[in-house]
């Protein structure tokens, strides 16, 4: 589905009066997303001169307070990456969302949680103590960690806590619109800020992508088999993969099928499975659970054994149908875990 | 009148008391008022029976009056009543699918015993269906044309009356049957209860209008293989096993078995239960339907000892071939023939495939197969029989006339070790047997019973009347039959049994123990069962529909059930049963449509990414993928809304019209809300 | 609140079971129960679906996040589904949802997949009554209470952030008026 059907009323342009305010923020991601608005704010660089950048911490120099002193609303749109992990991005989350007109979760961390969401496995007790005691890349022999409150030279700096619970935007804050992948690629970027600023802008909640599957628009598509029973499951690894076939058709759990196309199959291009990362469409509530329905109806085996040894091949269902979709998953996080 | 989109939800709910069946274990008046506080709930009643002419007219009217566009009815099962009730949602002027049930009967107030509990889950399911009805759409069943033309499994009376019936009411009937012979058990039997007349002068007309009706194609030692399609439109393919004999060109004048090398009939006849004999060419019986011969390639000199793998048989081209010879310029004899499969395309079936007789080696305790002097009723029937192996002559296997004779009831039936059911036609037929015995022989006659049970129709005069013919009757199940220790020789038994009505353990003397055994589903029914898409009772009976309401149909539209095959029943009600499968059959024919629950998936095309996940996982193979707009695309006529590939779409790009994922999912969310404390 | 809603009037818990019946044989079987007035735990919601087939596991786990202690599903026997394999494919999903919700952390024994033929309303009563017991085992799930608790951690901070920001709204002074995308354009 072109992106023209999610746009529909279009209008020409007119001139604007005075530039609009856009704000850049990242919460707990890789930096891949500012990376891609970057190399976004070079290519086009006449829409960065149709706006004002009032927040970009990556670049520019702008602190918490310059914002909170904006009006509501001042901001025409926040485009937000990564998920929501700690105090400060969840409160960096609510002040954005109060001064912008739309907010904008930018990348499948703010989309879905991301990979950060996949901390949802586990406490934030054991990940602190994987990560300053017991991490083997660790050299922390007095097992120190970072504290919430300390004293120095008469000041008393405080650092953000971590949240229980990785949280995707909207878990945070309403959201106006997401733009998916891991990260957005350029051309999705592109038609959310052109569609922003020519205001031509799909239904409150959209996902600016193509609502149909990655199979669409997959070079390998022609390739699947109509009569396609899985015997086994491999990873890329373990296999010696023609270039040109399905995934699916070699054993190896490929996520397009249930995940937004818009990519161009940028990672099929490149010799991998999909993964995920523009999550599900419109019409599903969860991703992993809908692959998973559709790759198990399709096992060979009728038997309760023959079913489980083919599922062996799928050693972490979780890692690898909730890649980044844990957080925004119907169960969000491991449910026997405590918070404290 | 129709919803149009945007039009406010207005729901008219419905509480029904059923009587007190719904009413004394679920607060209804409660269930009204609560559902009355949810949204869009416009109208909220109880009323005493709903499925009643005014409890239908009450939705009319309030669709009317209140402008209802949704309609939900807490009552009975969706299975019972669903259909009523959407007549009365049309009746009132809505798309009837803009109706839902909810079961708080068989569900709900039949099964729990808190009356509070009972009520909140009335409540929550109610809520479900309110949060449901929004999401319905209006649907139209499908018309889908009937082929008029009708399968009759099994040839035994019941099988034999439904293709007369139907075939003299102009319908195409195929009936197959296993046997060479159409006529089943009745044709063994001696003389009937409660008549008494003799049950082959009774059938043999009826078996002789089947094998010459233009309107029946009879298709004897045949079975069939496979079943496709469904109601209005089913394939069935039929096996024609190979009888040797070329079935158009035999005329039946068993020449062919008169000069057999064999001069004497030398193997086990199965008709007669092996008491009797036959050539390796043979006639059935004398009244078989059709009137051909058959060669048993397993004796016949003229064949190879064994079956090959595929189980045809080899010529060995060994014999003389005398038979041959004498069938002469009639040509009917072929050793070459093959198994064929017929494939035949008919609107409805009906199973007769009738029952087993118990099998006594289970209940060793009674000797059989150990001494030669305990028979099978079956048994005793071809034996008394005019036409059986001893042509009438009521003589044991040593040739003598039995002095004392024990009828053992019961055998195999209410007994939890083999079969825990009555089997309804023993204790009729064991008196009978016990006329039958005094009628030929001077014999002494004892029938042990556990109870007498004689129902239906002159059954209990039938019984009053033989019983005072001087036979002994005594109430009680028999332990043990053994030989009589004092008299080895000639082969005398004794039965022991405690008289319950004397509190005493009997030791009787007798000749000759005819043991009343029971009936039993085939052994093939679970075969069939699966081939048929039927479902057995858990004793292996196939299971009718409805017990009392639609006791011939099956939960597979088009398929009745007549005889035996669906329970122990004697022949007038087997025959009775048989008439109404045909006119079920009848009804449905004539109608000339079948109506297709609307519940059929569809792919959204604009949505569909043309993974082809569906594709494989339809067992109709109604999906395909359109090369050209390389989407999958499911056939309606062929989707017979099992959902499943709607489960399985990863992109959530298959509907289910009736069961939409929103649909579900609000469900799920009433079921679970809270409810008021 | 969600942790109440398992709750009878008087306070005691008591586990909610959602049930996944196909039409032909398992919601039948529940019929017969009825009919042949068996009686069960009354803890059993059963949702009636055309196969087992049609049973997609975001039904299973949405019945769990929404507040299900248990999840049954109940379909025809291996060779009986009424559509020839749904029944297969069920039990494929199934094998697979029970390992993701282990992982999870939901026991595995709250979810339960059950081949029910319509003639055997027994089974109904038997397997109703087994599960309730096993749930009541392991206790309430409550896994929307859960949800609230994990986003109580929230609370504190959008009270500070909505404090401190609404003095700032006030403030607004005129020249800045909020921007929409409608006055972004004039
Ligand atoms: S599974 Fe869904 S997306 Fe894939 S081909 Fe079928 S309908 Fe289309
Ligand atoms: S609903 Fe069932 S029968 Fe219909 S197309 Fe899908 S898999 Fe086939
Ligand atoms: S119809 Fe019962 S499981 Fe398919």
């Amino acid at each position: 589905m072109p992106l023209a059907l999610i746009t529909p009323n279009l209008k020409p342009l007119k001139p604007l009066m005075f530039k609009p305010k856009v704000a850049f923020y990242w919460c707990a991601s890789c930096g891949g997303c500012e990376e891609t608005v970057v190399d976004l704010a070079e290519d086009i660089l006449g829409v960065v001169e149709k706006v004002d950048i009032v927040l970009w911490p990556v670049a520019m120099d702008f602190k918490y307070k310059d914002v909170e002193a904006m009006p509501d609303k001042s901001i025409l749109a926040t485009l937000l990456n990564g998920a929501i992990r700690s105090t400060e991005q969840e409160e960096m989350a609510r002040l954005l969302r109060r001064k912008s007109q739309y907010m904008i979760a930018y990348g499948a961390c703010a989309h879905l949680g991301g990979i950060p969401g996949l901390a949802n496995q586990f406490t934030r007790e054991h990940i602190l103590k994987f990560n300053y005691e017991d991490g083997p890349a660790m050299a922390n022999e007095k097992k120190t960690r970072p504290q919430l409150v300390t004293e120095e030279n008469g000041r008393t700096p405080r650092l953000p806590a971590l949240t229980n619970v990785v949280r995707s935007l909207d878990q945070v804050v309403e959201v106006d619109y997401y733009v998916p992948g891991c990260p957005p690629t350029p051309k999705i970027t592109r038609a959310a800020v052109t569609a922003l600023l020519e205001n031509r802008l799909p239904p409150k909640g959209s996902v600016i992508a193509p609502d149909i599957a990655l199979c669409d628009e997959c070079p390998r598509k022609a390739t699947k088999p109509a009569n396609i029973s899985f015997r086994e499951f491999k990873r890329p690894h373990q296999a010696l993969m023609d270039p040109q076939k399905c995934f699916l058709a070699q054993g190896v759990v490929c996520m397009g099928p249930s995940t937004l196309s818009g990519c161009e199959a940028a990672c099929i291009s490149g010799g991998m499975p999909c993964t995920g990362c523009f999550g599900p469409t419109s019409r599903v509530r969860d991703q992993g659970l809908k692959i998973m329905s559709s790759l198990c109806s399709n096992l060979e085996p009728k038997d309760e054994q023959g079913i489980s040894a083919v599922l062996q091949g799928i050693p972490d269902p979780i890692g690898t149908f909730y890649r980044y979709g844990l957080a925004r998953s119907l169960l969000r996080r491991k449910v026997n875990l405590p918070t404290d | 009148m129709e919803t149009r989109k945007n039009e406010p939800v207005r729901i008219g709910f419905y509480v029904c008391h059923c009587g007190v069946n719904i009413a004394h274990m679920v607060d209804v008046e409660a269930v009204a008022k609560y559902v009355a506080t949810l949204p869009n709930v416009v109208v909220s009643r109880n009323y005493k029976y709903m499925c009643s002419d005014p409890g239908q007219e009450m939705i009319q009217t309030d669709i009317r009056e209140q402008r209802l566009n949704r309609v939900v009815v807490a009552a009975c099962s969706p299975l019972l009543h669903e259909h009523t009730f959407r007549g009365a949602t049309e009746a009132g002027g809505l798309n009837p699918f803009y109706f839902q049930m909810v079961n708080i009967r068989e569900h709900d107030s039949w099964v729990h015993t808190d009356r509070l509990e009972a009520t909140r889950k009335a409540m929550a399911l109610a809520r479900a269906a309110i949060q449901r009805v929004p999401h319905h759409k209006p649907l139209e069943v499908k018309k889908v044309p009937i082929n008029p033309d009708v399968l009759i499994v099994g040839a035994g009376i019941a099988g034999i009356h439904a293709a007369i019936t139907m075939a003299n009411a102009g319908k195409k009937v195929c009936l197959v049957e296993k046997e060479p012979s159409i006529g089943g058990h009745m044709a063994m039997f001696d003389k009937t209860f409660p008549t008494l007349d003799c049950a082959m002068c009774v059938l043999s007309p009826k078996m002789a209008t089947v094998g010459s009706h233009p309107n029946i194609t009879l298709w004897t030692y045949s079975e069939v293989v496979k079943v496709d399609g469904y109601v209005g439109n089913f394939k069935v393919t039929v096996r024609r096993k190979p009888r040797y004999i070329i079935e158009d060109l035999c005329t039946g004048c068993q020449e062919c078995v008169a000069n057999c090398v064999y001069k004497e009939p030398k193997f086990p006849d199965a008709f007669n239960l092996g008491l009797g004999k036959r050539k390796p060419v043979y006639m059935p019986f004398a009244q078989a339907i059709p009137s051909i011969a058959i060669i048993d390639p397993e004796v016949c000199l003229n064949f190879k000892r064994g079956k090959n793998p595929d189980g045809s048989y080899t010529v060995s081209d060994k014999c003389k071939k005398l038979c041959v010879v004498a069938c002469g310029d009639r040509k009917a004899i072929d050793f070459t023939q093959k198994a064929v499969d017929k494939e035949i395309t008919v609107g409805t079936i009906i199973m007769a495939t009738g029952f087993k007789t118990f099998d006594p080696h289970r209940t060793p305790y009674y000797g059989y197969g150990v001494y030669p002097n305990v028979y099978t009723a079956l048994e005793l029937e071809r034996v008394i029989n005019a036409s059986g192996p001893t042509e009438g002559h009521l003589v044991m296997r040593n040739g003598k006339e039995p002095k004392r004779v024990a009828i053992v009831h019961c055998v195999g039936s209410r007994d939890e070790n083999t079969n825990r059911w009555c089997s309804r036609v023993c204790c009729l037929y064991s008196l009978k047997l016990a006329h039958l015995i005094l009628e030929h022989t001077d014999a002494e006659v004892y029938n042990f019973y556990i109870d007498m049970r004689t129902p239906g129709k002159s059954m209990e005069e039938f019984y009053n009347r033989v019983a005072e013919e001087g036979m002994h009757l005594v109430r009680g199940r028999v332990a043990d039959v053994y030989p009589d220790p004092n008299d080895t020789a000639s082969g005398r038994l004794i039965v022991q049994a405690e008289d319950t009505l004397t509190n005493r353990i009997l030791k009787i003397p007798v000749d000759m123990v005819v043991l009343s055994v029971g009936l039993e589903p085939r052994p093939e029914a679970e075969d069939l069962r699966r081939l048929f898409n039927l479902s057995c009772s858990s004793e292996g009976w196939f299971l009718e529909r409805h017990p009392k309401l639609a006791p011939v149909s099956t939960f597979t539209d088009g398929i009745f059930l007549a005889g035996c095959c669906q329970g122990p029943k004697d022949i007038p009600d087997s025959v009775a049963q048989a008439g109404a499968a045909a006119a079920e059959a009848f009804s449905l024919i004539d109608k000339g449509y079948v109506e297709q629950e609307p519940n059929t998936a569809f792919v959204l095309a604009e949505e569909c990414s043309g993974c082809k996940s569906c594709i494989p996982l339809c067992p109709y193979t109604a999906i395909s993928f359109n090369e050209e707009t390389k989407k999958a695309v499911i056939n309606e006529a062929l989707c017979k809304g099992c959902g499943t590939c709607v489960a399985a779409c990863p992109s959530g790009s298959i509907v289910q019209n009736l069961f939409e994922d929103q649909e579900i999912f609000s469900e799920i969310d009433g079921v679970l809300a809270p409810l008021p404390q | 609140m969600s942790d109440s809603t398992n709750k009878t009037p008087d306070g005691k818990w008591t586990p909610r079971i959602v049930a996944f019946f196909c039409n032909w044989c398992t919601y039948t079987a529940a019929d017969l129960a009825g009919v042949s007035r068996m009686k069960y735990a009354s803890n059993i919601r059963v949702i009636r679906l055309m196969c087992s087939g049609r049973v997609d596991p975001q039904f299973v786990v949405d019945a769990f996040a929404k507040g299900a202690d248990g999840v049954l599903i109940g379909g025809c026997h291996p060779n009986d589904c009424h559509y020839v394999e749904g029944n297969y494919k069920c039990l494929r999903r199934y094998q697979m949802l029970k390992r993701m919700i282990a992982d999870m952390g939901i026991e595995p024994d709250r979810l339960r997949l059950e081949w029910i033929s319509a003639a055997e309303g027994e089974k109904v009563r038997r397997v109703v009554n087994e599960m309730v017991e096993t749930v009541k085992q392991l206790g309430p799930l409550n896994i929307p209470c859960k949800f609230e608790e994990w986003d109580k951690e929230m609370e504190a901070l959008a009270g500070h952030v909505a404090h401190s920001q609404s003095a700032a709204g006030a403030a607004c002074p005129d020249h800045a008026k909020p921007q929409t995308a409608q006055t972004a354009h004039v």
